[in-house]
């Protein structure tokens, strides 16, 4: 299987996508990152939904993972577009065929595939936070946050539960992508409905039916990123998540493994 | 008795009510190049998949050197193939995409570019594949079906998109790896090459085996044909209308009579015509080529 991983990372480090990672990644991390710290004093509000963080809750620990944790489900469908177009990519082009021949072992090369971006994610997510961080540093004297408590064990401590929540997070929505990726078998498709419906459907459907949130993939992938507290509790939203993910990639591996390869 | 590298018994494969592939049984011997010809929609490509492991058959058996097609783990690292044309990532170049292979099928990095150097892509490997003409991703796809050293090399329709040049050197590259003992399965149109290059054929029509065997075998047990050109072409009509009526079926092609007889009837044609007062510019008889047989057997025009 090392060798499915170490083929799969050689096509996800192509330079169209490393840095079109980058630059969306980068780009996102910028934003709202600088948001809190620059739109400090603003009426409308430095974070999430107009919440306000004042300079002196910047000065906690915490402050060292606002922008980082804002960033966190945006990281997510980062994620479950690279997942989904990576997957069903294979299919459009064809080279499925390729792939099998040299390595026949369906569930090899899905679970290659799957270690090999979780991989990627994985450096998407540490750039993302270390961006973050560096941001967050270049900016706190200009919004007079003081960063004494950032160096500390607990600010450490906060960083990396942060990291390890997005990076769950980030597989959950990624794993998601794959899924609708080896189901629709076409990149553009893939990545339409797992954003329409991440970003959009839930939302209206969880306007509508209030309860039907607590049940719902997305909310609970975005509430394993900001490390639980939404809508329900951190191992509700993880279970949930591992529930969807283990039917909806047992379907699809059922799937990937007996559909003929007729393309 | 030969060893075979491929074997098809009652090999059948059914989308529907439709047979791609019904009962087809035939053998490829090791070491051969053996051609695998039909029209379009026969159930050449899905053949050749269920060979690779890529479709599971309805039903029947098939090995390849010497395993089920149920245990493709077995073989297909000695397997080389290209299936329906080149498929490959755009935006990797072709060194990369045959380094992708390379590393999951777990051969040395090396050999890419000792391929690359072979198919003569050698100047454009660190090129974007799909900057690629037709004829160069041919080559890249042949390339990516030599990367295991094959025992045994699938290629579907390689010369596709290729120059007359191109095509010459694909039909040198594939006689060599016969020579080293390689065997060959190539589908092709163009039957002429595989007229040239093959030593056995398997021949489908509608998803049924009607030949498989040697090429020579299906050429000698065709009907040869005696072509006679009249030094004045007015004379075709009189010498056509003598000849049905001696029991001789003919018909007129580009200013000369095809006349379905072997050699011991050519001196009769002769003398038919020299006694009707025409002279012939020549005559001469020839057994149809792999392309007309192909046509009769298929029913294709």
């Amino acid at each position: 299987m090392i060798r499915v991983v170490i083929a799969e990372l050689r096509k996800l480090r192509r330079p169209s996508l490393l840095l079109g990672t980058i630059a969306t990644v980068g780009g996102l991390t910028a934003l709202f990152t600088s948001i809190i710290f620059l739109m400090i004093d603003s009426e409308n509000g430095n974070s999430e939904r107009g919440e306000r963080i004042s300079a002196a809750e910047l000065s906690n620990p915490t402050g060292l993972i606002n922008g980082f944790q804002l960033v966190g489900v945006f990281l997510g469908i980062v994620s479950l577009c690279i997942f989904a177009s990576q997957t069903a990519q294979e299919y459009s082009l064809g080279t499925l065929r390729n792939l099998l021949v040299r390595q026949p072992s369906r569930m090899k090369i899905l679970a290659g595939k799957f270690i090999a971006m979780k991989l990627f994610a994985l450096v998407m997510v540490l750039f993302a936070g270390a961006l973050s961080i560096a941001i967050s540093y270049a900016l706190s004297g200009r919004a007079k946050v003081d960063t004494t408590s950032w160096g500390t064990s607990a600010a450490m401590q906060l960083l990396f539960e942060n990291t390890l929540n997005i990076f769950i997070s980030t597989l959950c929505y990624g794993a998601f992508g794959m899924i609708l990726g080896l189901l629709l078998r076409s990149p553009i498709s893939a990545i339409a409905v797992g954003v329409l419906w991440s970003l959009i459907l839930e939302n209206i459907l969880g306007a509508l039916v209030k309860s039907t949130v607590k049940w719902l993939p997305g909310f609970n992938f975005q509430n394993l990123s900001s490390g639980g507290g939404l809508n329900s509790s951190y191992k509700h939203s993880l279970a949930i998540s591992l529930g969807y993910l283990i039917i909806g990639g047992g379907l699809a591996a059922i799937l990937f493994k007996r559909r003929d390869v007729a393309n | 008795m030969e060893k075979a590298a491929i074997t098809a018994s009652d090999l059948t494969k059914m989308y529907g009510d439709r047979a791609a592939l019904s009962h087809g049984n035939f053998v490829v011997p090791e070491g051969s190049i053996c051609g695998f010809v039909g029209p379009n929609g026969s159930g050449k490509t899905t053949t050749i998949r269920m060979l690779l492991g890529l479709i599971t058959p309805s039903g029947g058996t098939a090995t390849v050197l010497g395993e089920s097609i149920s245990h493709p783990e077995k073989y297909l690292p000695f397997v080389g193939a290209m299936i329906e044309g080149p498929a490959f990532y755009p935006a990797l170049s072709g060194r990369e995409n045959l380094k992708v292979l390379a590393e999951l099928g777990g051969f040395p990095l090396s050999r890419v570019d000792q391929l690359l150097e072979k198919v003569d892509l050698a100047d454009r490997g660190g090129s974007k594949f799909k900057t690629y003409s037709l004829g160069m991703k041919q080559r890249l796809g042949i390339a990516a079906a030599l990367l295991p050293n094959p025992k045994l090399l699938i290629l579907d329709e390689p010369t596709n998109g290729l120059d007359p040049s191109g095509i010459q050197e694909v039909r040198g590259i594939i006689r060599d790896l016969a020579d080293t003992g390689t065997t060959v399965f190539v589908s092709s149109h163009i039957l002429s090459e595989l007229e040239m290059i093959c030593e056995y054929l398997v021949m489908l029509r509608e998803g049924k085996v009607i030949f498989s065997g040697r090429t020579q075998e299906l050429l000698s047990g065709q009907k040869p044909i005696i072509i006679a050109k009249p030094e004045y072409e007015v004379d075709l009509n009189t010498l056509a209308k003598k000849l049905s009526e001696s029991g001789f079926t003919n018909s007129i092609v580009n200013g000369s009579l095809h006349i379905e007889a072997g050699q011991e009837a050519s001196a009769a044609i002769n003398r038919m015509a020299f006694e009707a007062g025409i002279t012939l510019a020549s005559i001469s008889v020839v057994l149809p080529t792999l392309e007309e047989t192909f046509f009769e057997m298929t029913g294709e025009n």
